[in-house]
């Protein structure tokens, strides 16, 4: 569906986009991750044909972007960073204007109106002026604007900024219903809107992708480290140590906090191909410590996105 | 073509939306009416001559304000980049824009057509040169639609845009009057640059090619700076 190859792009000496490549399949619904000026939003504009690449090529569809520009911006419906939206139009004269502007004709552009009002919840501020919004109803009317001509291939730019948390729900809901039969490609720096929305993951890094693969191979790639979390009762921490310094592959014990009752919590730092916790737990059974809490710390998405993208 | 009067008609609209149409056309009725209406009774003659010879000056003024939101706003806000990734070229757009001016322009002129009217109640009124003037009116529009145009695509800043077109439509107007300037050499060059000096030609009635060419070149230039300037930008 999509195919990028070597895009680049330069503002005057800065590259802000360095020579990356990808394929997206039909269906797939992308999230594009990324520190704060990391390239998202200029990948996303060269995609859409706002911006030229320095190099490149793009192709989407059977169509090369930079020969068949009008063709790809048929296919494709966008929403920029924040919405920026006429600010004098009413709700409805501004959908109204997308809608011819997308070639529907009158009755067409009335009943797909009709449809997006309630998929993104307008019905109450279609007579409204757009500066009188605030920003989560904003940026619904600019979904409602990318998703006129119920297009292809959807591209947002942190479609969830600026909404609460019932609103970010919702809209989620919405990508995902509509990622069954399109192509969605969303970037954002929020971790857990991309593990609730997305199949693949793409972690950009100062204009480099550093990681693309589907969720559960990225959470595995970062290494074989875990956290094992314990709380035990009745228990020493120099005992505790010497216990578990003796298991192979715990690399590093903490102690995390000692409360008045005696209660103690500690951390592991595992590191080893195999499930380390039956052997914590035999050798826990052959002390007197009473065992309160016991568990593995899962992998986020937030700790491999730090490894991947940490300052050097 | 059909994308570019959409984008026409919806700018064309949003100069009623907002209070701009109403404050520009006032002022411009109100200025040009007073400084015609001031020296008409003295001369006793049956011409609107006055009428043209002051609509250079005035349209260096009021056009600017007319055009410098066009691209402006839009950069100002983002909005363009959302315009932009619509199935549009980049030439609707322009020609969008320009059209809307143009039309806004010609509405201004609209309310003027009074004092040809009154003028032929009172005395033998020549319509030749009237219909040259108007048609001149258009064209010099235009030209200085395309000026602002160009000056609104430089920068985010509607004030800055204003002073640019302003600059650059007032050098037009009244560098044929600044000729002792210049060498002896470039003073047919220069002479034929002034936006005034062609004006007045069709403004007597004379319709001259020299001079529409003059106007379409200015529109041209402009339109193709404008292109220009805003692919610089992505």
């Amino acid at each position: 569906m999509i195919h990028v190859e070597n895009l680049t792009k330069y503002y005057n000496d800065f590259c802000a986009v360095d020579q990356i490549s990808f394929d997206i399949k039909k269906g797939e619904i992308i999230g594009l991750l990324g520190p704060n000026g990391a390239g998202k939003t200029t990948t996303l504009r060269m995609l859409t044909g706002y911006f030229m690449p320095s190099s490149g090529t793009i192709r989407i569809k059977d169509y090369l972007l930079d020969e068949h520009l009008l063709e790809i911006k048929k296919l494709i419906g966008y929403l920029p960073e924040s919405a920026p939206l006429y600010h004098s139009m009413l709700v409805f004269d501004y959908l109204d204007y997308v809608a011819g502007i997308r070639g529907m004709d009158k009755n067409q552009r009335i009943s797909r109106i009709r449809q997006l009002v309630n998929l993104c919840g307008l019905d109450e501020i279609m007579h409204r002026s757009i500066n009188e919004l605030s920003k989560g109803l904003n940026q619904r009317v600019g979904l409602a604007h990318a998703m006129m001509t119920d297009p292809e291939i959807l591209i947002l730019d942190e479609p969830t900024s600026g909404l609460d948390p019932n609103q970010i729900v919702e809209i989620r809901n919405i990508i995902r219903k509509i990622g069954k039969e399109k192509t969605v490609i969303l970037s954002t720096h929020i971790l857990s809107e991309v593990e609730a929305t997305c199949d693949r993951v793409v972690i950009i890094n100062k204009g480099k992708i550093v990681a693309d693969d589907i969720m559960e191979n990225i959470k595995q790639s970062a290494g074989q480290k875990y956290f094992i979390h314990l709380d035990l009762l009745n228990a020493d921490f120099q005992d505790v140590n010497e216990q578990f310094s003796r298991i192979e592959g715990v690399e590093k014990i903490q102690k995390i906090q000692e409360a008045q009752n005696g209660n103690l919590s500690i951390r592991l730092t595992c590191e080893s191909p195999v499930d380390l916790r039956e052997t914590i737990y035999q050798t826990i059974k052959q002390t007197s410590w009473v065992l309160i809490e016991f568990h593995q710390e899962t992998k986020t998405l937030e700790t491999v996105f730090r490894e991947l993208t940490k300052e050097d | 073509m059909q994308q570019a009067i959409r984008i026409c008609k919806k700018e064309f609209k949003d100069y009623f939306i907002s209070p701009i149409a109403y404050i520009v056309i006032s002022i411009f009725l109100l200025v040009t009416g007073w400084f015609f209406f001031t020296t008409f009774f003295y001369y006793n003659q049956a011409d609107l001559r006055n009428f043209f010879n002051l609509l250079p000056i005035t349209f260096s003024f009021l056009i600017p304000a007319v055009t410098m939101r066009l691209f402006s706003e839009e950069l100002n806000v983002g909005s363009y980049e959302m315009l932009l990734t619509l199935p549009v070229t980049f030439a609707d757009i322009l020609l969008g824009k320009f059209l809307a001016g143009v039309l806004f322009v010609a509405i201004a002129l609209i309310p003027t057509l009074a004092y040809p009217i009154c003028i032929a109640f009172m005395g033998q009124l020549d319509w030749g040169p009237v219909a040259g003037g108007y048609l001149g009116a258009v064209l010099l529009g235009a030209a200085f639609v395309a000026v602002g145009l160009f000056a609104s695509s430089l920068t985010r800043n509607q004030i800055i845009a204003f002073i640019v077109g302003m600059t650059i439509c007032f050098t037009l107007t009244l560098i044929d009057k600044m000729l002792f300037f210049f060498p002896r050499a470039l003073l047919g060059v220069i002479g034929y640059l002034g936006a005034d000096f062609h004006f007045k030609n069709i403004s007597k009635g004379i319709i001259d090619s020299r001079d529409i060419i003059y106007f379409l070149s200015v529109v041209f230039i402009g339109l193709y700076s404008t292109y220009l300037a805003m692919r610089g930008k992505n």
